[in-house]
């Protein structure tokens, strides 16, 4: 048994009448890492992470998570893991002290008071303890969430899209604490549509059509795409795309902010397509792609590619 | 500012996009269309007012030709259907009291010979008169049913004993409510619907709130056993039961004056099972509705058949077989002969406890359903 890794899973795939949500997705997730799960909605990012916590039984597949079946153990597994559901799942009816007392209680949590104390401090929830769940903003909302998902010291958290619909203040916070939370120990599995996200993660994972496309550092996977980027400054830039689009070589051309990036696998095709672009009107210049374009461009590639 | 104008195409918006949604969501359509049916059927085919046929026990000391005669007479006039003969009082008293028979018919020793001494013997008529509805119309008929009964036995020289006031004297004992007062019947009987109503309706929202509102997935993801969950959510809608019971009780006692004959405390341990037989139905009706609306709706599928084929509103025995057959499957009825039984007759444990462990079996098959039903995982 590799105690390190806190998922080491492979094979596992979930089906759902004729559609299969997660396609033999192998993971490794070293313990205190923080992995980032990418991919576009409807990818199986969702069940993959129901799977890990046994909100879903696999199809197929094996493994273990924090270093139990992951089959067998589920309900092993449920008592060290934190699970923050992608849609605000806590009692809307209950205050947060209320809510984390329930928690703690079918956590079984040894000295609870102090437990949910301990919890609210850490999160400066104290003064709101009695405001109404369902009274909260969403940022509160998220936070309360942390906190509950925290309560029973699990050894790993499975976040699905936690940040969805908080402000950029609030979402900075919380991957702080994230941070410090990964110091001490805690591994995070972490669903997330946001770029910068992925690139405070340690690895990333990104599944496409419910199959396993990369895995590793953020300079890892950027690697791997072997994109060329070009970023064009200047007048008119929606025109520029457009019509540069359909040239063979140029596999995505996507506007950001007042910049266009331009990119394709093969750089001397590449370069050839954008040469009659290259006018004085717009400053050319080769980049290094982003992560933004590498995922733009996985998205993009074509069904056989991915299933091939 | 100006209001907008009403726009046709606006309005047209609204209705297209109604039934669509009515389209969408199956189940609603099918109550819909359904409940109006089983109303149909319901009203039209299975009530009856008029009960007849109903299980007539009879006792007879004297087996004189006339004493057969009147039993005959009775016998045809569809009203009665002779299922057993009993050979003492104390039998006669319990098959009452079991509800086993609505009425014993006693035709008296030397019945024959003071009949044609001219003594007007009486034909004692014992009746379960909980429910006035049920045994009103068979004892009306009974009257002159008897006048008419023995014109064949006394022609010729008997004739004269048919007299002005009749050959006998038609004696009927109303037992348990003697007074044929409807609310003794009725408000007993309304703690069980209330009972059936709010405790289905209740669990069955409880559970499909958690899964309307998206709790439910953070409750399968903490370590907890479908029983925890399950008779956790059941208990403090059980104590709600009790409350409703206590207030019906003291209704009954102080508003209505309901004789309380049996005991009480039995009642409220019978109480019990049938609130966790209801429970269970609430229970299994919320794994299987997708949302809050459709659990009402199920309620209410329930509820229709359980107040009017389990002898509530109508003469449970006025009723065909089929729906008899549906009615012994419902526990209201089971539980509304408990409660009459206990209260008006003052039944004990003996009389009662076979209908207790009809609703108890059905208990066991709902919650059976409502845990297999109930998954541990989102799938």
């Amino acid at each position: 048994m590799n105690t390190e890794l806190a998922i080491d899973v492979c094979g596992m795939t979930k089906r759902f009448g004729q559609l299969t949500a997660v396609d033999h997705i192998d993971l490794q997730v070293r313990a205190g890492e923080i992995c980032g799960f990418l991919g576009p909605n409807g990818s199986g990012k969702t069940t993959f992470i129901r799977m890990l916590c046994g909100l879903l039984r696999p199809d197929d597949g094996s493994g273990t998570c924090l270093g139990k079946d992951v089959i067998r153990d589920s309900e092993a597994i449920k008592r060290e893991v934190g699970y923050m559901t992608q849609r605000f799942s806590f009692w809307e009816d209950l205050s947060i002290v209320e809510n984390l007392d329930f928690i703690a209680r079918m956590y079984d949590v040894k000295n609870r008071r102090d437990a949910v104390h301990q919890s609210l401090e850490r999160l400066g929830l104290t003064e709101r303890r009695k405001q109404l769940a369902g009274q909260l903003s969403g940022g509160w909302k998220q936070r309360l969430a942390l906190a509950a998902c925290l309560i029973h010291n699990p050894k790993l958290l499975l976040l699905d899209e936690p940040t969805a619909g908080v402000d950029p203040k609030a979402r900075r916070e919380f991957w702080e604490e994230i941070h410090h939370l990964a110091g001490e120990g805690l591994t995070f599995l972490i669903a997330t549509h946001y770029m910068d996200e992925a690139e405070r993660c340690h690895r990333l994972a990104f599944i496409l059509r419910s199959k396993l496309l990369v895995h590793g550092t953020v300079d890892e996977v950027i690697e791997q795409a072997r994109l060329t980027t070009w970023e064009v400054a200047g007048p008119n830039l929606l025109q520029v795309a457009e019509q540069i689009r359909g040239r063979a070589g140029v596999e995505q051309a996507t506007a950001f902010g007042n910049l266009l990036h331009v990119s394709g696998t093969n750089a001397a095709e590449l370069e050839q397509a954008i040469a009659p672009f290259r006018t004085e009107q717009h400053k050319w210049s080769q980049v290094e792609p982003g992560l933004e374009d590498v995922f733009i461009h996985m998205m993009e590639r074509p069904k056989q590619e991915v299933s091939a | 500012m100006k209001a907008p104008r009403f726009s046709f195409a606006r309005f047209k918006a609204i209705i297209v996009k109604e039934f669509i949604q009515m389209r969408r969501d199956r189940l609603t359509f099918g109550m819909m269309v359904g409940i109006p049916l089983l109303q149909l059927v319901l009203f039209g085919f299975a009530i009856n007012s008029d009960p007849k046929h109903l299980p007539t026990a009879v006792l007879v000391a004297d087996h004189g030709p006339h004493g057969r005669t009147i039993l005959q007479a009775i016998r045809n006039s569809s009203y009665f259907d002779f299922v057993s003969q009993v050979t003492t009082e104390t039998q006669a008293h319990e098959a009452l009291a079991r509800g086993d028979v609505q009425f014993v018919v006693n035709v008296p020793e030397n019945f024959s010979r003071e009949l044609l001494r001219g003594d007007r013997p009486p034909i004692l008529v014992e009746a379960d008169a909980t429910d006035p509805a049920a045994t009103g119309n068979a004892l009306g008929s009974l009257g002159t049913l008897l006048d008419g009964a023995l014109q064949n036995d006394l022609k010729g020289p008997l004739a004269f004993l048919s007299g002005t006031n009749g050959p006998v004297e038609l004696r009927v004992h109303a037992h348990y409510n003697p007074e044929n007062i409807t609310q003794y019947n009725i408000v007993p009987g309304l703690m069980g619907v209330v009972l059936t109503m709010t405790m289905i309706l209740i669990t069955g929202l409880a559970i499909t709130r958690e899964r309307e509102r998206g709790t439910m997935e953070n409750l399968l993801s903490m370590p907890t056993r479908p029983a925890e969950v399950l008779v956790g959510k059941i208990i403090p809608y059980i104590l709600v039961g009790y409350i409703q019971v206590t207030l019906i009780l003291l209704a009954a006692h102080f508003l209505f004056h309901v004789p309380m004959v049996g005991s009480v405390p039995l009642l409220l341990i019978a109480v019990f099972v049938f609130i966790t037989a209801n429970l269970a139905v609430g229970i299994t009706f919320s794994s299987l509705a997708a949302n809050q609306l459709q659990a009402m709706q199920m309620t209410f599928f329930f509820f229709l058949p359980s107040i009017l084929l389990s002898g509530f509103m109508f003469p449970f025995r006025g009723m065909p077989h089929w729906a008899q057959a549906v009615g012994e499957c419902l526990p209201l009825t089971h539980f509304l002969r408990i409660v009459r039984g206990i209260l008006l007759k003052g039944n004990g444990l003996q009389e009662i406890y076979i209908q207790l462990a009809e609703i108890a079996v059905f208990a066991a098959i709902a919650l059976a359903i409502g845990v297999k039903r109930y998954h541990q995982t989102l799938d």
